[in-house]
């Protein structure tokens, strides 16, 4: 397979074939091509957009202009974590038309403790099990989407727990563009000796730095994990200053260095006016290094909503400030349902965000002598944190002390920080210091290396490392007969041999689906009535997974998860007819000899004339386009008017717009036109036809009308049908 | 640390009169000094993991570079250099260096290992 066919799924056994020959295009991060200021896209200026993608799938509100999907400057992340690759590929599709261009995979829970690699394709809990094959198969199926695309994605995880320096290399070797490295990062949350962490850090940032990958670090993370996240900003500078100034001295490029930020606080708290500030220093102090900006999951409710809202705000202050890539996390994962459908969404706020706010800094400046009190306060506790640090004997006995993630907003402590032991925690007991005779005969190996006199080239002591020589690398298939992908395929492969389909969330055909439901009744009862809705329904394994109190007694929305217990057949599906439509050349050349004049209104109380229009103008691709005179009447037109009005231009044919009514008002308005045109002896020589985001066909025939057009009709449907129908009766060829 | 207020004003007084560049430049040099001695901890130590890095980018694949890793930790031998000692099995013998660290998983070759690098001999 060397082309993806975007009207098919991506064939996932094609992936995993001859998988152990298969060799990564490049190493090494890539940036958007940025386009220069004030590039037009249709008629519309942008500032701050990349180069466009050959396949994509624009903004909701693309339609309105030109179906454009202008991308931003900004690369974008789509965190993805289903816990099987052969899912997370197909969602990695998805993301990339959305426009994501850096597809963080996250690791299954427990990795980070695993000391070694794991190989094969088992299946991971809350992600993945970062493996040779899985990695090899996910960049090769990214290989082929971003030629689909057009435009090259990068491919990022996990440089951290106990097997740092292992996981770099099997990065390096198979072409992943970027990973997070931060041995605070195992220190505090992960619970790893820090003498290790520090030490294994140094060997996989310098084997990083070889292949060219962005390094993202840790710190978003005391972000997470303080009570009161916005008390740890000092802290947070800190951090990152660590880890920034650790990977440099390891060799590093500042370039290829990025600061993992959040901005602090959400509301009801004055958010901007406490992110910014804090934006602010950091993109100060760390001149030349790059800004990933993450949005806020400390805060993430299971509200979709309100997870929205902190995206946008979030976003926006990425482009007050700047930002070198927007990560977005699925909006739910607040309630741990990392789906299909909220990792586009995340894609498309952060698109949308960033395009609304293109070039705003034309427009809009920060008062620097305003903000710069904030800006310096919160340098110098900083810099009191370090101070201190150095004062207590360095890093180790600060981290003893239990310096960090303090809920105190520093210098003031709570005395609540996180303590972990030099000489403790997991792995304590395995750094030797490296003997005078320490020798390692491969290539970018960081540190102390007595190699043979005379060699300058360590791999040339053993022929070629893998970084050199990549045939020399080995290909583990699968070791557990139990938990691998073929048997997972094997399911798929049936289910599609049989041509049924269930829905799904995150893997192929899950059968879950999540509904939503109103009561008028209070929080508990709202819910256990929901629980009994979906017993009623037979769904299985109802789960509530969000609630929003309308009012404590008038009334609760309640959204549900739940199983589906049966297939679907595929082939016993009914699909609506598509309207016919004539070739474009037969339209035009109809109308050249056989003038067609129609008169047009919307009908009743129909104050709505935009999707008239849109079948009307030539703008919008209407009739007007074929040569169609019309005449538009305007707005809540009484029937009799149009009649008159058909008789008196000798009209071929009368378009009506209308809305659905509950007192049914269209369906009298449709018989009314008919009974009239019949009255005024007219009815054979005009057609009339009906139309509305509501109405379809089938109704409006049976209210003695030619014809009915619904939602998404365009002007070719109305010409082909008009013109189809004077063949007919004229018998005009 | 024991809880203590928040002493900023008082604490930040050698800070106050830095100016914006000032304080990025003190920033930076103190970060330096926190991480320096990190560095040189990292440049002069080793661990199991950074010996299986060493033999994956030779060549072996996880398991085998797990099991070495584990037999010479065991022997107090990691501070030589995993691949090192593999490779230098391989010389001795003049064989391919895999097919050396396969025999070493076997069992083969660990007196050799003790004398070049415990200076054993029996």
């Amino acid at each position: 397979m060397d082309k993806l066919d975007p009207m098919q799924p991506i064939d996932i056994e094609e992936i995993l074939k001859d998988l152990d020959k298969y060799r990564p295009r490049r190493r090494g991060w890539t940036w958007r091509k940025k386009l220069p200021e004030g590039t037009k896209i249709d008629k519309y200026e942008y500032y701050q957009i990349s180069e466009p993608l050959k396949k994509s799938i624009p903004l909701p509100a693309a339609h309105y202009f030109n179906n454009i999907d202008p991308q931003p400057d900004v690369v974008i992340t789509s965190e993805i974590a289903s816990g099987r690759f052969e899912d997370d590929i197909r969602r990695m599709r998805m993301a990339a038309w959305h426009g994501a261009d850096h597809i963080m995979v996250i690791r299954t829970l427990g990795q980070s403790h695993f000391d070694g690699l794991i190989e094969g394709t088992p299946e991971g809990v809350g992600g993945i099990p970062i493996t040779r094959k899985q990695v090899r198969a996910t960049r090769k199926a990214l290989d082929l989407i971003e030629d689909e695309v057009g435009r090259p994605i990068n491919f990022h995880s996990y440089v951290s727990g106990v097997a740092g320096p292992e996981i770099a290399v099997l990065f390096a070797e198979e072409g992943v563009n970027g990973a997070h490295q931060d041995p605070q990062y195992n220190v505090l949350y992960r619970g790893v000796n820090p003498v290790r962490s520090f030490v294994d850090a140094a060997v996989a940032k310098k084997i990083m730095a070889w292949a060219g990958m962005l390094q993202i670090d840790g710190a978003h993370n005391a972000n997470a994990s303080a009570k009161l996240a916005w008390t740890v900003m000092p802290e947070l500078l800190v951090q990152h200053g660590i880890n920034c100034m650790y990977s440099v001295k390891v060799g590093m490029p500042k370039e290829n260095i990025a600061l993992s930020t959040v901005p602090p606080v959400i509301a009801p708290l004055p958010e901007m006016r406490i992110d910014l500030p804090y934006a602010i220093a950091l993109r100060e102090l760390f001149q030349g290094y790059r800004f990933r900006a993450q949005m806020n999951t400390r805060y993430i409710e299971s509200d979709l909503f309100d997870a929205t809202r902190v995206h946008v705000i979030n976003a926006i202050l990425s482009r007050l400030t700047s930002a070198d890539l927007q990560s977005t996390i699925t909006p739910d994962e607040g309630r741990n349902v990392p789906w299909h459908i909220n990792s586009i969404r995340g894609v498309e706020t952060a698109k949308h965000t960033l395009l609304a706010f293109d070039g705003i800094k034309k427009y809009v400046k920060i008062d620097q002598e305003a903000i710069r009190e904030k800006v310096r306060e919160l340098k110098m506790r900083a810099i009191l944190m370090l101070e201190e640090i150095i004062n207590m004997g360095g890093y180790f006995e600060a981290l003893e002390a239990g310096m960090f993630v303090d809920n105190g907003y520093y210098p003031e402590r709570f005395g609540d920080g996180i303590v972990r032991k030099k000489d403790g925690e997991l792995a304590a007991g395995t750094v030797v210091p490296r003997d005078p005779d320490y020798m390692a005969p491969v290539c970018e190996h960081f540190g102390y290396n007595n190699l043979p006199s005379g060699i300058e080239k360590p791999c040339d002591l053993i022929g070629g490392c893998t970084f050199h020589n990549p045939e020399k690398i080995q290909f583990i298939d699968e070791l557990d007969e139990t938990d691998n992908v073929n048997l997972r395929l094997e399911r798929i492969k049936d289910m599609k041999n049989r041509k049924v389909v269930k829905p799904e969330v995150e893997w192929f055909s899950d059968g879950w689906i999540q509904i939503d439901m109103t009561f008028s009744l209070s929080e508990e009862y709202a819910e256990a009535a929901a629980l009994a809705v979906c017993e009623k329904l037979g769904l299985e394994e109802p789960t509530i997974i969000a609630k929003t109190v309308l009012h404590p007694a008038e009334g609760t929305y309640v959204e549900i998860k739940a199983k589906v217990p049966f297939e679907i057949k595929i082939d016993e599906l009914q699909l609506p007819k598509k309207p016919e439509v004539l070739a474009e050349e037969e339209l035009f050349s109809f109308v050249e000899k056989r003038p067609i004049k129609v008169v047009a209104a919307t009908v009743g109380e129909d104050e709505h004339s935009v999707g008239l229009r849109e079948i009307l103008d030539i703008k919008h691709g209407g009739i007007e386009k074929y040569g169609i005179k019309y005449i538009y009447l305007g707005t809540s037109v009484p029937p009799e008017k149009l009649i008159d009005a058909a008789i008196e231009t000798g009209a071929d044919a009368i378009l009506a717009s209308m809305i659905i009514t509950h007192n049914d008002v269209h369906i009298k308005n449709m018989r009314r036109l008919n009974e009239l045109a019949i009255e005024k002896g007219i009815r054979d020589k005009v057609l009339i036809i009906v139309g509305g985001t509501q109405i379809n066909n089938d109704m409006a025939v049976e209210n003695g009308v030619d014809a009915g057009f619904g939602r998404g009709t365009k002007g070719i449907h109305v010409a082909s049908f008009i013109v189809k129908k004077l063949k007919e009766k004229e018998s005009i060829s | 640390m024991k809880p203590r207020p928040d002493d900023f004003l008082e604490r930040s007084k050698h800070l106050q009169k830095m100016s914006d560049e000032e304080l990025n430049a003190y920033f930076w040099y103190l970060v330096e000094k926190v991480v320096d001695p990190l560095v040189e901890l990292a440049r002069t130590h080793t661990t199991p993991s950074i010996e299986r890095s060493v033999l994956l980018r030779m060549g072996f694949n996880s398991l085998e570079a797990k099991k070495l890793v584990d037999m010479i930790f065991e022997r107090g031998l990691l501070g030589k250099g995993a691949g090192h000692i593999v490779w230098r099995i391989a010389k001795e013998h003049n064989i391919d260096y895999i097919e050396a660290g396969r025999r070493m998983i076997n069992g083969e070759y660990w007196d050799e290992v003790d004398r070049i690098f415990k200076g054993v001999s029996r």
